[in-house]
């Protein structure tokens, strides 16, 4: 493995290959945790590290994991990581670990993490492994990064609790639009993010799995017979 | 051979052990921190509520300035003592969740949807310098829109104005129903009055208050967009201030002073 190629596992996912945008994987996530910056963040550092540590993982054991088991040894090594960074929170960022509540144990849940021990850390060197779980986990943390200051800053004026536009319901100027804090709004960004990178990537585009035909031209009823 | 039936046991064998002894070094070495900091945030809600928290303090110290009570809500008694449990760690939430500690609410009373109250609560008077009450700290809860809201009201030694309200848990959405945790909706119940001839009459309304009513006193403007949570918010408060609540309670401190 060259220099060469870990830059590009670690940088492919960033953009290029993102699991939201591209393979649209984690989006239960996306739209559960990005109402709020600061809570953001600690998701995807804590998603990053699960899904990081659990390639690493399972690349180190990738050949002793027998083929019958092994999305049990998987999900095994991937709730295990969960756990200790749900415990983690609890201790050391409780105010985090309130506002996360569940969503830190849908972690396990999530697709990426599983996408990427099945489909990468399976057949991978370790160290390589990791490195396309950070990649992957970084990609993540772009997207849910750029959708939470979204909605933070138009759905309540605020950036990580800092009030930036001053509402109108504390005496400032700026309307809050209530939408950005429901869990839709993420879909709408998520959408557009999606349609402006394959904008600028055209190679992202899917090919059409079919194409509608011309419209067909009516069938002269005169000429039909009928069954009486 | 990597599929046989004895390397398939083996191996998942092992990482359930090794899985399972790191998630147990987790939790266990981490515990007392996580203890703590539950306590600890459930405290600087209660001196928050009581508008005594300064952050650059230790949270113990200044929890010691208030004193704990037990409620007896069967007969309104303070009590220094009750059974085996000790005033400072006694938690009423997890008492109302024990059969014999607690009493079913009929339906029919249950307004704030508490369904179960403990026998005994727990209360904190705040006392001034020469030993007179100055405030009382009772915790409240009662249902929003999408779960229970738990949460501590101040009220002044008058046993009539509130002081500070603060919820330090519930489920409400971001934005609309949690900004029962804003700070200026919140500063809103500071002065307002509970009782009038004796009756529960605070309420959150729909829209702002109007200063002009007579009742603009036992009124604070509404949650725009949480009309649930609201009406969450005043229930709660007329039931926990209720006859079942600490009416009894209330009557006999202001009885005593």
């Amino acid at each position: 493995m060259t220099v060469k190629q870990y830059k590009e596992v670690l940088a492919k996912p960033l953009l290029e290959e993102n699991p939201i945008t591209l393979q649209i994987l984690g989006i239960c996530s996306a739209l559960a945790v990005t109402s709020n910056l600061s809570v953001t963040l600690v998701m995807c550092v804590a998603l990053t590290s699960v899904v990081s540590f659990s390639n690493l993982f399972i690349s180190i054991i990738r050949n002793y994991i027998p083929s019958s088991v092994r999305i049990i040894v998987q999900m095994t090594i991937i709730a295990s990581l969960v756990i200790v960074v749900d415990e983690l929170l609890k201790a050391y960022d409780y105010e985090t670990s309130k506002k996360l509540s569940v969503f830190v144990g849908l972690i396990i849940t999530n697709c990426i993490v599983m996408g990427r021990a099945e489909a990468f850390a399976m057949k991978e060197k370790p160290f390589i492994s990791f490195l396309d779980g950070l990649g992957n986990g970084l990609g993540y943390s772009i997207i849910l990064i750029a959708v939470a200051v979204v909605r933070e800053l138009f759905g309540a004026g605020t950036l990580m609790g800092y009030e930036i536009l001053p509402l109108v319901s504390n005496g400032g100027w700026y309307p809050a639009n209530n939408l950005l804090l429901l869990p839709p709004s993420s879909f709408i960004l998520i959408g557009l993010m999606i349609w402006g990178i394959r904008a600028y990537k055209t190679d992202q585009v899917e090919p059409n799995e079919y194409k509608l035909s011309g419209h067909a031209t009516a069938p002269d009823l005169s000429k039909r017979e009928l069954n009486v | 051979m990597n599929d046989s039936v004895l390397k398939t046991l083996t191996v998942s064998f092992l990482v359930c052990l090794f899985c399972s002894l790191v998630v147990s070094y987790a939790a266990v070495s981490l515990r007392d921190m996580q203890n703590l900091n539950k306590l600890n945030d459930q405290r600087i809600k209660i001196l928050k509520t009581a508008a005594i928290y300064d952050p650059d303090e230790s949270i113990e110290a200044q929890f010691s300035n208030l004193t704990p009570k037990f409620v007896d809500f069967s007969s309104g008694e303070l009590l220094d003592s009750y059974g085996e449990y000790d005033l400072d760690t006694y938690d009423p939430v997890y008492f109302s969740k024990q059969p014999d500690h607690s009493t079913p609410i009929p339906p029919s009373e249950d307004i704030a949807i508490v369904k179960n109250k403990e026998n005994i609560g727990k209360i904190y008077l705040l006392k001034d310098s020469s030993n007179q009450l100055e405030k009382i700290i009772l915790p409240i809860r009662g249902y929003g829109l999408w779960g229970t809201l738990f949460g501590y009201i101040a009220i002044d030694k008058d046993l009539n104005t509130i002081k500070g309200l603060e919820f330090y848990a519930h489920k409400e959405t971001p934005g609309l129903g949690a900004e029962v945790d804003n700070p200026k909706w919140k500063s809103l119940w500071d002065g307002k009055s509970i009782y009038k001839d004796g009756e529960v009459e605070i309420e959150v309304i729909k829209g702002k208050v109007d200063p002009s009513n007579q009742m603009a006193s036992y009124q604070v403007d509404g949650l725009s967009g949480a009309t649930l949570t609201s009406r969450g918010v005043t229930n709660m408060l007329v039931y926990w201030f209720g006859e079942s609540g600490y009416k009894e309670t209330l009557n006999k401190i202001n009885y005593d002073s």
